[in-house]
């Protein structure tokens, strides 16, 4: 299947993502819970736009084949949100369920940082902040370099950023690049939540405004709110519209969204909830759940 | 005639895809000196020039090689392993991609430019990456043999190659495997084992040690990860005390490497020559003097090692 049917084969509804997102808050606090150690907050902002993203008809997947040569590319930057990519391929099927509590275990395919080598569906392995932006660029840029010499349309590259992230300097290089090479098959996505380990990004070092800071490097910049799976659509579509640039959608989240003791909290990056505080999320998203459900159908 | 293995890069860069291989490069505003200019002349789409930006240059080349590509990389030694050392540590090594660390300009013999430019730690910075192969090449037909075995074996690859115009010791279509080192004189009192510019330096000062009675046996190391371990064990085996020398740090450079091989495998005496600081300005022979790494100052060594 070329890239457009695959494109168009995982396209869902706003209700039916809601949803989505919903089961992957599920799944990552419970692989969370199970761990004992890792990254809620910022696997829980990114979770709706993760899902918006992957079912939105605008990303070429292939739920039976991972590796699949049509398939456009996405590269999950701030690799601490793994949980949230992980718990995307259990909804895809790349990952069975059952699986989701091996996370940061010896030998399991859900390394606590993405593993290409360990985990199907993994580009490359991410992590380290900073580096996403530059990869994203290159396979972006070889993807215009095939379709050159194929004829054909290139294929697209998301990467998923976090706010805190953008202190990195590489990802300027990597802006300023995109920018002069026109790369208008790379679409990045900050998730801006202005939470980072040591306190509110606008405190420890403002990147605002970081819109602006991109489009002076000569992207187009997108506002959306992260949340909202519309809004995420709508920003999705505009940027793969954008012709002779790269875009940035700069998404608005809160940290730790769907959880409500977790939300906004820093104290939540890089902590694991407890069996109780586990118990309590969980109930919290399944309600959520029920509700979702529930407005679905009187709608 | 005497080239820089810098020379061999653009060179054997036009050659491979010639062949049909498809490979691109990405260099840091450095072009014209590390020869990939000559590619990009030849094949305009397939170089990349990503502006005084390394850590995007591997970045970038690690993208190019995630859509079926062998990408080499430019920039100077020291910028080009040390600025982005954690890039191609974590993107290229840890995703194992065929990116081809190829910088130019290591070493003292960059000469005039300084210490700021003297990679000295390039050697030691890249041999300690898991799924890193290490190349030294010692003159021009050498290093177009070692672009062409990192081109062609799947993986991350450094090829370490110099500025200076260096001596002939191979013909023109040399080949080597990925673990090469050579015997390129027979020898029984010492082996010199040598890297890079510091093999035609070591040939010269066993010629002036033969006509003392000294007979050295010296030894192209030219693959520092992995090692050729039998040519190697052989050769010390066979001398009972190995002199090595480098144009690098004596801290995690070839020689550390040959000594934590036959501490293991044939334990004998091992002295390491090379740098154990900064450089600085001058030429590339009064540095080489003045830091006692040219032919005088090996031959010297050897010497004072044999008590004569």
């Amino acid at each position: 299947m070329a890239t457009d049917a695959l494109r168009q084969a995982s396209a869902r509804s706003d209700a039916e993502i809601a949803l989505i997102a919903n089961r992957m808050r599920h799944d990552i606090i419970e692989m969370l819970g199970a761990a004992g150690s890792g990254h809620p907050g910022g696997s829980l902002s990114a979770t709706d736009i993760m899902a918006t993203l992957f079912y939105s008809g605008l990303f070429g997947m292939d739920p039976t084949d991972p590796e699949n040569p049509e398939r456009d590319r996405f590269i999950l930057s701030k690799g601490h949100a793994a949980p949230a990519l992980y718990a995307l391929f259990v909804q895809l099927g790349y990952l069975p369920h059952d699986e989701i509590t091996t996370l940061r275990q010896v030998g399991s395919r859900l390394q606590g940082h993405p593993d290409r080598h360990a985990c199907p569906g993994v580009e490359v392995c991410t992590g380290s902040l900073g580096q996403g932006l530059s990869i994203g660029s290159g396979i972006a840029l070889g993807f215009k370099l095939d379709a050159e010499r194929g004829g054909s349309e290139p294929r697209r590259v998301f990467v998923l950023l976090g706010d805190g992230e953008m202190q990195e300097g590489e990802n300027w290089e990597a802006a300023m690049f995109a920018g002069n090479q026109e790369l208008d098959n790379l679409v990045a996505i900050v998730d801006l939540n202005n939470l980072q380990i040591d306190g509110h990004v606008t405190d420890v070092n403002n990147i605002e405004p970081v819109a602006d800071k991109f489009r002076a490097f000569g992207w187009e910049a997108i506002a959306a709110d992260g949340h909202d799976i519309a809004s995420v659509r709508a920003a999705l579509e505009a940027a793969v519209a954008v012709s002779g640039k790269p875009a940035v959608i700069v998404a608005k989240t809160i940290k730790g969204k769907g959880v409500s003791f977790m939300e906004d909290q820093v104290s939540w990056h890089g902590n694991a909830p407890s069996p109780e505080q586990t118990e309590v999320a969980l109930a919290e998203i399944d309600a959520a759940y029920e509700a979702l459900l529930a407005a679905q159908k009187e709608a | 005639m005497a080239k820089a293995t810098r020379a061999a890069f653009g060179e054997t860069l036009i050659k491979l895809v010639d062949e049909g291989q498809d490979i691109m490069a990405v260099d840091a505003d450095l072009c014209g000196s590390t020869t990939t200019g000559a590619f990009g002349k030849a094949y305009p789409d397939r170089l990349v020039d990503v502006g005084i930006a390394e850590q995007n240059m591997i970045g970038v080349a690690s993208g190019l090689a995630l859509t079926g590509r062998t990408v080499f990389t430019g920039s100077f030694a020291v910028f080009g392993t040390g600025r982005c050392w954690e890039q191609i540590r974590n993107t290229v090594c840890d995703s194992d991609l065929d990116v081809k660390i190829c910088p130019t300009h290591a070493g003292i013999t960059v000469g005039p430019d300084g210490a700021t430019h003297q990679a000295l730690e390039d050697i030691a910075l890249m041999r300690v990456l898991p799924g890193m192969r290490v190349l030294v090449p010692a003159d021009y037909a050498s290093a177009c043999a070692a672009i062409r075995v990192a081109a062609t074996t799947p993986g991350p690859f450094y090829v370490r190659l110099g500025r200076e115009p260096l001596p002939e010791i191979y013909e023109d279509g040399f080949t080597c495997d990925v673990a090469f080192a050579n015997v390129v004189r027979e020898g029984a009192d010492i082996a010199i084992m040598a890297c890079g510019v510091e093999v035609a330096h070591a040939l010269k000062a066993a010629e002036e040690l033969a006509v003392e009675g000294i007979n050295a046996e010296v030894v192209d190391v030219m693959s520092i990860r992995p090692l050729d371990e039998e040519t190697i064990i052989a050769s010390a085996s066979k001398c009972g005390r190995v002199l090595t020398v480098e144009e690098h740090s004596i801290y995690g450079g070839m020689g550390s490497a040959v000594a934590e091989l036959l501490s293991e495998k044939c334990p004998v005496p091992v002295t390491r020559m090379g740098m154990t600081g900064f450089g600085q300005s001058g030429t590339a022979a009064e540095l080489l003097s003045y830091y006692g790494l040219d032919a005088a100052a090996i031959a010297a060594r050897v010497r004072e090692l044999l008590g004569k």
